[in-house]
């Protein structure tokens, strides 16, 4: 998950270029080759136009007060080198565009040097330890993210449960859901809610193709997990490959809700559009519980996963049972994709990248157990983001294939799992 | 006419050249794992990396001579099998499958990260270590050699020389291995464990063994790869090869001592093939840019290895060599 948050970036390299001959220049004229400039520009928005950019001199007199151009760049030459304080107004910042700091900065120009300013803005997308406290903010941010993982994971887990497969195809139904939605989205200009929607039918749609049109067959021929599981792979890699031919290799965001500003909480911030996911998510599993708790066909389903012999003696319908499965864990699958690519932007592989954290989620909760998979995958988004506080952000996905690795040293059959289950 | 004889030709290029050696060792240690042992390793692309950078780090960044960053490459695959064996080996079959997988990713994430940088250089990678290497050659490294309607150049002769030795001698002594009574040992620790055990036989270190031997073979492709491409990229060491090598070992047919040379060798040239004759048929407009572009190409290679490998598991486990009642394994 990268950091969207852009800054204010400065032309460094022009600057450095621009010297030698500023430089050759000072002896005649050593006053205007000074000069203090910057560019204003976000990740999301792009160059920020018609912000009010303010030099004064270390004694604070004003230099010059200018404005940032539809670039994003401003420059202002100083009348020689020493220490000059740069202001804008944050004010005149677009909507959604926040400081992330201070909104002045004081720098040290030195003899004939064109020298950059940095002031850091973000669009507020994404944004680790934006609140005031550090862990509560990354804490909710692993919570959001713990509960993506579960929405995905369940389906995963459930599909072990009743059919014994180790489903390494799963993260792709993740990116089709996403990339539906993208695509009815951007393409079809249809609004991200109802796009969202029938991302999910089309996600229920290729969970069921999967069971008909391969894992049944399969089943019927009686070939072997390891065999299916290596079939699953070659899935996987095929998929996610034609889907990069789709889609390309580059991220894209939806059309809605982009740029949001994050709202201030106190102890921690949060864009609407984040709290909107973890709403949906948290109403979603909730009903998902309910349903296997006091339905005929969640019954089922935890019969079927328990035991399936004695579960289609008892009269269960086993095989409908497990396309309820692939279609109910496609649907999640998919909408964990559309939240996922709403705060990540949609990428090729997002799914299989979030595959990994969904095992180390459903191998924590215990492989099979519906149940187990939620916990798990929160433990282990809550775990992925608040590395975040010892280990630098790019490893934190390591952090979180290592906790895996350490689960099966300690407690191989999960936390809900029973220890039967593990052979 | 002459399209279709040098496509041939840059195709059979890659069945011999150090790609398919490369291929052909990750899939003759994926042999002793899988084929032999009933062991899923699903990252032997993290064992070929650290040979890689156990040379690259070794030579380019501390400075050690050419042999002990071999030795060190070696050790570290040993530790990392080590590693993940201990906790997993005891398990399911399909426990070891999600750990190998997530190291591989794993440590593919953490060379390539900013952190790292230091020492493996970040996502620019390592170059310039196979100076030692390329100057034990016994002929002139500077000059190229036509070969078969394909030139060559002398150090990339001298690393698919050296790997191709390489592969033979792994071959032998996994001939020599599975005829002996360890070979024995292991093979029936595929087709039962218990049964194995109920003879007093220590199955997880018979397991471990496997899973060292295999990844110690993985480490040597690695570093066959990282000497014929003078680099060293984390991004090199993607896990879809490890899959690659697992589509090479069932397309030769697995527990079969040559099944995985076979299968990588045939691997590359059809790849290859695919790869050449597509860019020609759309450089000719035979297929409409708009259908498929040049750039798609190289994702092609991926879905057809894909479909590739679900076919085979589907409709030949046993590959072109191999005996079906081996390879009808089960989890569970």
């Amino acid at each position: 998950m990268l950091l969207r948050l852009l800054l204010l970036t400065v032309l460094g390299g022009l600057a450095l270029t621009l010297a030698p001959a500023a430089a050759s220049a000072q002896t005649e004229e050593p006053a205007a080759t000074e000069q203090v400039s910057g560019t204003l520009r976000t990740n999301v928005i792009g160059p920020v136009e018609g912000v009010e950019v303010v030099v004064t001199t270390a004694d604070g007199d004003e230099v010059d007060t200018v404005e940032t151009d539809e670039n994003g760049q401003w420059a202002v030459p100083v009348p020689g080198p020493g220490q000059y304080t740069v202001t804008i107004d944050a004010e005149d910042l677009p909507e959604g565009v926040v400081l992330t700091g201070e909104n002045t900065r004081t720098v040290t120009v030195d003899a004939g040097r064109n020298q950059g300013v940095i002031i850091a803005l973000s669009d507020g997308s994404r944004e680790a330890g934006g609140g005031t406290v550090r862990w509560i903010q990354l804490f909710v941010e692993g919570l959001r993210f713990g509960l993506l993982i579960a929405m995905a994971a369940v389906g995963l887990s459930l599909i072990f449960g009743t059919t014994g497969l180790t489903n390494f195809a799963h993260g792709e139904l993740v990116t089709i859901g996403a990339m539906a939605a993208w695509f009815i989205n951007v393409d079809g200009g249809v609004p991200l809610i109802p796009a969202a929607l029938i991302a999910m039918v089309i996600g229920a749609g290729v969970g069921a193709l999967n069971e008909l049109a391969i894992w049944r067959p399969l089943r019927r021929r009686g070939t072997g997990l390891v065999a299916a599981l290596v079939i699953s792979i070659g899935l996987s890699l095929l998929l996610r490959y034609l889907y990069q031919i789709i889609f390309g290799g580059g991220s894209e965001a939806y059309a809605d809700y982009r740029g949001q500003r994050a709202v201030d909480y106190g102890p921690f911030t949060m864009t609407n559009a984040d709290l909107a996911s973890i709403v949906i998510a948290l109403v979603v599993l909730v009903l998902v519980a309910v349903m296997l708790q006091r339905t005929k066909i969640g019954k089922a389903m935890r019969a079927v996963a328990d035991n399936r012999d004695l579960a289609a003696s008892s009269g269960i319908n086993v095989n409908r049972v497990i396309l309820v499965v692939w279609m109910m864990g496609g649907a999640l699958a998919a909408l964990g994709g559309v939240l996922l690519g709403l705060s990540d932007e949609v990428q090729w592989d997002m799914g299989f990248r979030l595959l990994l954290l969904m095992f180390a989620g459903v191998t924590l909760g215990g492989l099979g157990t519906a149940y187990g998979a939620l916990v798990g995958s929160i433990v282990v988004g809550v775990f992925v983001q608040m590395s975040t506080l010892v280990i630098p952000n790019d490893v934190k996905y390591v952090g979180g294939l290592l906790l895996l690795i350490v689960i099966l040293i300690v407690r191989p059959q999960g936390i809900l799992g029973s220890r039967v289950r593990v052979g | 006419m002459g399209e279709l004889i040098d496509a041939l030709a840059i195709a059979l290029k890659a069945g011999l050249g150090f790609q398919a050696v490369f291929l052909a060792l990750l899939a003759i240690g994926i042999n002793v794992q899988f084929g032999y042992a009933g062991l899923l390793n699903f990252g032997q692309i993290a064992f070929a990396m650290l040979g890689g950078y156990g040379i690259a780090i070794s030579v380019s960044q501390w400075g050690l001579p050419f042999w002990v960053g071999v030795v060190v490459g070696l050790l570290a695959a040993v530790v990392l099998a080590l590693l993940l064996g201990l906790p997993t080996l005891r398990l399911r079959a399909d426990y070891l499958a999600i750990a190998t997988i997530a190291a591989a990713e794993g440590l593919r994430l953490l060379f390539r990260s900013v952190s790292a940088t230091p020492v493996t250089n970040g996502t620019r990678g390592l170059s310039g270590f196979n100076a030692d290497f390329v100057a034990m050659a016994p002929w002139d490294t500077s000059r190229r050699y036509p070969i078969l309607g394909t030139q060559w150049s002398g150090a990339e002769l001298w690393v698919t020389t050296v790997g191709w030795v390489l592969v033979a001698l792994s071959c032998l002594l996994i001939w020599l291995l599975v005829r002996s009574p360890w070979g024995r040992v292991v093979k029936s620790i595929r087709e039962d464990e218990d049964a194995v055990r109920s003879l007093g036989k220590n199955v997880y270190v018979y397991k471990m063994q496997a899973l060292v031997l295999g990844g110690v073979l993985g480490a040597l492709g690695g570093m066959v790869y990282a000497l014929g491409t003078a680099s060293a990229n984390p991004d090199q060491y993607q896990n879809a090869n490890t899959f690659l090598a697992y589509a090479a070992l069932i397309l030769g047919g697995a527990a079969r001592v040559l099944g995985p040379v076979v299968g990588a060798m045939l691997m590359f040239f059809i790849i290859q093939f695919a790869d050449t004759g597509l860019r020609t048929l759309i450089g000719n407009g035979v297929i409409p840019e708009d259908l498929l572009s040049a750039t798609d190409v190289a994702q092609i290679r991926f879905v057809l290895i894909g479909l590739g490998l679900m076919l085979l598991l589907v409709f030949r486990p046993q590959g072109i060599f191999g005996d079906r009642r081996e390879v009808m394994l089960d989890a569970r």
